[in-house]
């Protein structure tokens, strides 16, 4: 079990995962995932999940408003791009800031309160901001149309260059669509996971934990756990400010959908599905529901009949009729029926089912070690 | 010397009044405990010295600091630790983190934000919360997930942790509440070894032999009012305390 890696043993694990992150073209292409724009959402959500765990995972504090943030970083970002130019470097660092700020304010507010009522508290807020973002604040947010860069914003550093194409962001000269783009949003998912591995191996991050296991005790220890949850509350909006300018930074378009309360509910699901409290589990809950997301909704009619062409006639018909509900729009619904085995049969999400696999493997080896004491792994 | 002056303390709920005009004083370096039959207001006699509740009227002394409208943390950070009636622990994390967190709030305050150092490059911290382990001898547990403890496990973890914050007032609700008869031994014996530290001790407590194994002076408390002071000897044959206790059938 991983539960205390020495430093050494923690920059061979961060090491492993850069090149497994870096590499993902090569490794996920057979099995239909080693496109740019898929795998640009593994990192875009997979780092919005790393953020949402560190609240959740360590604080047991969950949020159903993050993807207010998602949002005000995306608004954040397309500003950037109609005021200052289309490098994505300023729009990231403004995005983190605001998304900061707004995370700041609402976490004030509502960390007055824990539980389901937090829970609550968050999940107004967020649809407050989608409505606003929708109606209200229409010039900053261009409503229901959703705010894009235009030929004729300003664009400060490099307004004067002509180009008759579509406004894309480019980093001096590297245009962050395709691979380009999938690296940025690697590098930052990278940067990002560094950041999370520091904090969960902190006195910052042992504080977290003190807040979900017992406030009551942390009071009479001489802690204020308010401060704690603040501060985690406003990273974890950082964090998903920075996500939401990823987004605009490969397809430089924001739209107020972006904050409604299913995004806040998926990255719940990813986080749950992964493995809350873990390192790898968002990333991995993130990456399977992106994955499905994309690969059983491409599915449809004809597909499922070759797949399940070998069948008698009389079986194909209705085999073909009921998987079809699970594929295509009715993609949710395998989302779901997986969700529902993972959280009965495996409560730790992913990373408990990978945890125990170990254990099975370390048991068979070598027989003769004592049963240790077991924690989820990170 | 004093260490705690309680003075005029009163305390309702609605109409019932659960402290009257309570006075009250802990000598420096003393055992002393508080006992009386159930309802006599011994737990809301405590929860206001530690300020989980606030008394309506009378001031709480803690050498010159008004403890009077201070936070839980704040009494904390001043030298009182409180152990509870059933062990309030970390129960998902490891024994020694256990020990590490109140360590670290009694060196580091209410607040410090270091997101980036690493805990377990702290040699000081460490050090001194697998020492504390080591006196109460859980040391060889302190990779264990403390909530799988025995009870008396527990209650040894928790004094391990007020312990680590070297308190100048130590507050023990009930210490041996829900204990087999061995563990109370094991917990009485640990008590009285830490008592060679000089900490203070407030201790509430039920259970008779505990208290006359333990304390150096005994205030009974019925009905929200103090009805005796004394050394453990004259309380027993006290006929005030005996009625309290329904004719005496526990003592």
């Amino acid at each position: 079990m991983t539960t205390k890696l020495s430093p050494t043993g923690d920059l061979i694990f961060f090491a492993v995962f850069a090149v497994a992150v870096l590499t993902m073209p090569v490794w996920l292409a057979p099995v239909g995932a080693g496109y740019p724009d898929l795998l640009q959402k593994f990192a875009i959500f997979g780092l919005f999940a790393t953020g949402f765990n560190l609240l959740f995972g360590l604080t047991g504090y969950l949020s159903f408003g993050h993807a207010a943030f998602l949002g005000v970083g995306s608004y954040t970002a397309v500003w950037s791009f109609k005021l200052l130019g289309m490098n994505p470097i300023p729009a990231a660092i403004l995005a983190v800031a605001t998304s900061g700020v707004f995370a700041l304010a609402i976490g004030y507010v509502s960390l007055r309160r824990s539980g389901i009522y937090f829970s609550i508290l968050t999940l107004a807020f967020a649809q407050m901001s989608y409505n606003l973002a929708y109606s209200v604040l229409t010039p900053i947010t261009n409503g229901e149309t959703g705010l894009r860069v235009l030929q004729s914003d300003p664009r400060l550093f490099d307004g004067a260059s002509e180009s008759t194409g579509p406004l894309i962001s480019n980093l001096f000269g590297v245009e962050m669509t395709g691979w380009g783009g999938f690296y940025f949003c690697a590098v930052v998912l990278l940067v990002g996971f560094f950041i999370a591995q520091r904090i969960f191996r902190s006195p910052f991050g042992i504080m977290l934990r003190a807040v979900k296991t017992n406030q009551n005790r942390m009071t009479y220890t001489g802690l204020n756990p308010r401060p704690y949850t603040l501060a985690v509350f406003v990273i974890s909006g950082m964090y998903a400010g920075l996500a939401g300018a990823l987004m605009c930074i490969t397809d430089p378009l924001a739209g107020a959908e972006r904050m409604q309360w299913t995004a806040s509910g998926e990255v719940v699901l990813m986080t749950i599905l992964g493995g809350a409290g873990t390192l790898l589990g968002p990333i991995f809950g993130a990456a399977l529901i992106k994955y499905f997301e994309n690969i059983f909704s491409a599915f449809n009619e004809q597909t499922l009949h070759e797949i399940f062409s070998f069948l008698p006639d009389f079986l194909e018909a209705p085999v073909v009729s009921i998987a079809g509900l699970f594929v295509g729009e009715g993609w949710h619904l395998t989302l779901g029926v997986l969700f529902m085995l993972i959280v009965i049969f495996l409560p730790g999400g992913i990373m408990e089912g990978v945890s125990r696999i170990g254990r099975l493997f370390k048991r068979g080896s070598s027989k003769a070690e004592p049963n240790r004491q077991t924690a989820p792994a990170e | 010397m004093e260490i705690l002056r309680v003075e005029g303390v009163n305390k309702s709920f609605g109409g019932l009044r659960a402290l009257n005009n309570v006075n009250f004083s802990v000598e420096q370096g003393t055992v002393h405990a508080i006992i009386g039959p159930n309802g006599a207001g011994k737990s809301t006699f405590l929860n206001c010295m530690i300020g989980r509740l606030a008394p309506d009227t009378g001031s709480v002394m803690f050498g010159d600091i008004s403890l009077t409208g201070m936070k839980p943390y704040e009494i904390n950070q001043v030298g009182v630790s409180r152990v509870f009636q059933t062990p309030e622990i970390f129960s998902e994390l490891s024994l020694l983190d256990n020990v590490v967190i109140p360590t670290m709030a009694k060196r580091d305050g209410t607040f410090s934000l270091r997101p980036f150092k690493r805990l377990d490059r702290d040699a000081e911290i460490q050090d001194k919360a697998l020492h504390m382990l080591e006196d109460v001898g859980l040391a060889e547990k302190k990779d264990v997930i403390s909530g799988s403890l025995s009870r008396g496990d527990k209650r040894r973890l928790e004094l391990a942790m007020c312990l680590s914050q070297d308190p100048k007032l130590l507050l023990l609700d009930e210490p041996t509440a829900g204990m087999s008869r061995a563990d109370t031994n094991n917990t009485i014996d640990l008590l009285k070894r830490i008592a060679d530290r000089g900490i203070t001790k407030v201790v509430i407590e039920h259970d008779m032999h505990v208290v006359f194994s333990l304390a150096d002076k005994v205030t009974v408390l019925a009905q929200g009012t103090i009805i005796a002071e004394g050394k453990p000897a004259d309380i027993k044959g006290d006929p005030r305390v005996q009625e309290a206790y329904l004719g005496g059938a526990h003592l």
